[in-house]
């Protein structure tokens, strides 16, 4: 009998155990941006302490970004404090950040594997719950509050419980025009908000043996969306070859050693784990959700459920969310006419997810009356797309091209709803007034479905897009 | 640190499931370097909405044990949502269960979340709307509520149990006490002997 990765990882970091009884975790990479830093920063200076390892942090800039006009200082006052504070912080600590400026500027969990600072066997931090989207190489990734940041400065450790270990197998193979998006939104529905807490997901089987790692990270990135406050797969070729080249990887002889010490963390065929979960790919189809939580989903083929069809003590939440939302139980999420559509954040503002929709949005053009904006998730995504002339496809098609930040994920820049804005969005929350707009409305989906309701004004089955059906 | 053995305090209810950070503190109000102020932020697009939101109700105004529902906290790491919450007067908090990004900022601000049956939040949430000047006292240390002539058993992690009425939910002091253990586990490990 064999360990599992998590547990593997989790006992190479161990430091001790505490007053508490709770693990002194140490973190190999710890990642920060400009929300939940500043007040770290400050503890450090009230207490006269210096960053343990400030080579093991890295910074950038990208939830307050403006992704159209990003010319200093900003418009909006508070934002250019929060930018000036952390330009500040870093120089002060000694933290390489990557600014602006900086080409390897993005959203925090797109540029750690883009640079290669995401590695298989890492305990990796960040002041933020999507944290977990590293998890995609193998790492122990999650997100952390900002006392927590002041520790992983201060110390490089963490005060931890350790969790348990669920392991999702997905058997079986993926439909055309079926997503990695669609995937993780099935496993929330099918787990719940909350199925995940206490507990850390692996996620395995053949279809998160094929996917390429930008699925495997967005896969990851929405395990916190099932109450995990981690989710990782285990390191194979694919993430080897990923990671090949990469500046902050071990180069030549050396990457070949290190690539053979991450094959050897992965999970064993004997490995043990404290739950297990089946689930069929032939089972998931283009998923969206209808209400205020990530779990409230339905194939794009199925109506919302009735009411009454929910376990009793979600009944109440469930009515909340249609009343807020203004759908109605038993009727298709098909149809729904949109106002907004968004293609970006760290769960599907990748180079694949991109390519994808401008496949969709070629030679179409989105619908009258609805916004659409394509916003990459990093400064190198904006130029391999450019270079293979994605932005020409979706500006032909009426979508804006923007600069790279978290833009209208959570909509802390200008990027928001307006009022009761309906938006068909790649992101990872539905939840009340998330996208700037306190009664605004998300509907989540795969990048591509939103390329497809951005064209039809409506929610609509990609698939007929993709391959038109022959009658 | 202050042991943290004994909450008394008024109750507000807010029996609720899947309240998630961004309910509790929206984006707009991280735009900001510190967490002063913040307090008044607590709630305020459901507060605005709602005019009957506990968080509005002139009776709960001085409520510091808070009574929740199902994964409160849940969806963004940001410690604001518990600053707010903490700021606003909030002393400690009985739900059915927690998120755990959301339960580990509050411990470390020295705010318990402990969990009850929800038969037994739901019997509290009413008399505490019934009779909002009710006193109510969270006993730490013996992991009771009680109130009135009423005595909920609640339960939290041992870990952050130990750690509030131990008085050691300074997890930092702790932590930067092993520096020389930290030193020794990281030279054990492969890639800090490499270049980042």
């Amino acid at each position: 009998m064999t360990s599992n990765l998590f547990n593997k990882v989790w006992d190479q970091h161990t430091v001790g155990t505490l007053p508490s009884g709770q693990t002194q975790l140490f973190i190999g990479l710890h990642l920060i941006h400009e929300v939940t830093s500043p007040q770290a920063f400050e503890m450090l200076r009230e207490r006269k302490l210096k960053v343990m390892y400030p080579e093991r942090t890295f910074a950038t800039v990208d939830h307050i970004v403006p992704t159209d006009n990003q010319a200093r200082p900003f418009a909006d006052g508070l934002a250019e404090q929060m930018m000036s504070a952390i330009e500040v912080n870093c120089d002060e600590f000694g933290i390489t950040l990557f600014d602006l400026k900086d080409d390897r500027q993005g959203i925090v969990h797109i540029v750690g594997p883009e640079e290669g600072l995401t590695q298989p066997g890492l305990t990796i931090a960040c002041g933020d719950s999507h944290t977990s989207t590293h998890g995609a190489f193998g790492a122990i990734a999650f997100g952390i509050g900002t006392s927590q940041v002041a520790y992983v400065l201060a110390t490089q450790t963490l005060a931890m419980n350790k969790p348990k270990v669920r392991r999702i197998e997905v058997t079986g193979e993926l439909a055309s025009g079926v997503y990695a998006k669609d995937v993780i939104l099935y496993i929330i529905r099918q787990l719940g908000v909350k199925g995940g807490i206490g507990y850390a997901y692996e996620y395995a089987g053949e279809v998160f043996d094929r996917m390429n790692m930008e699925e495997r990270m967005t896969v990851c990135n929405m395990s916190i969306e099932g109450g995990a406050r981690c989710g990782y797969v285990n390191p194979d070729e694919t993430t080897i070859e990923y990671l090949r080249g990469r500046p902050h990887v071990p180069q030549g002889d050396a990457f070949d050693k290190a690539a053979d010490k991450w094959r050897a963390l992965a999970s064993g065929s004997d490995a043990t784990f404290d739950d297990e979960v089946r689930f069929s790919a032939d089972q998931i189809e283009p998923t969206v959700t209808w209400g205020i939580n990530p779990a409230q989903s339905v194939g794009i083929s199925e109506n919302i459920p009735p009411v009454d069809e929910f376990p009793a003590d979600e009944q109440t939440g469930v009515k909340e969310a249609l009343e807020y939302m203004s759908l109605e139980a038993g009727k298709p999420i098909r149809g729904q006419k949109i106002d907004v559509a968004f293609i970006g954040s760290c769960t599907n503002g990748r180079i694949s997810d991109l390519r994808e929709a401008a496949r969709i949005a070629e030679g179409n053009k989105v619908a009258s009356g609805v916004k659409a904006i394509v916003v990459p998730g990093s400064q190198k995504i904006l130029k391999q797309a450019e270079s293979e002339g994605l932005h020409e496809i979706f500006q032909a098609a009426g979508f804006e091209w923007r600069a790279a930040g978290c833009s209208m994920c959570l909509a802390m820049n200008p990027d928001k709803l307006q009022g009761r804005e309906v938006s068909a969005s790649s992101s990872n929350r539905n939840f009340k007034g998330r996208q700037g707009s306190p009664t605004g409305r998300t509907l989540l989906m795969s990048p591509a479905m939103v390329t497809a309701a951005a064209i039809e004004g409506a929610v609509t089955d990609v698939r007929e897009m993709l391959s038109p059906v022959t009658v | 640190m202050t042991r943290i053995t004994q909450i008394t305090g008024t109750g507000i209810p807010l029996l609720l499931d899947d309240i998630d950070t961004d309910r509790i503190i929206p984006a707009r109000f991280l735009r900001c370097v510190s967490f002063e102020g913040i307090g008044e932020h607590a709630f305020k697009d459901d507060r605005e909405q709602h005019a009957a939101h506990p968080f509005n109700l002139e009776h709960h105004a001085d409520g510091s044990i808070l009574v929740a529902g199902r994964n409160f906290g849940c969806g963004s790491s940001r410690e604001h949502a518990p600053q707010s919450l903490m700021r606003w007067g909030v002393k400690a908090i009985i739900g059915e269960s927690f998120a755990e990004i959301f339960f580990g900022n509050c411990t470390s601000l020295g705010v318990p979340c402990v969990t009850a049956e929800r038969p037994a939040l739901e019997a509290l949430a009413k008399l505490i709307q019934a009779d909002p000047p009710l006193e109510i006292n969270l006993d730490l240390q013996a992991k009771e509520v009680r109130y009135a002539d009423t005595i909920v058993p609640v339960d939290i992690a041992a870990s952050a149990h130990e750690a509030l009425v131990s008085g050691q939910w300074d997890f930092l002091s702790q932590l930067l006490d092993n520096k020389d253990a930290i030193r020794q586990t990281a030279s054990r490990l492969p890639y800090m002997n490499a270049s980042v």
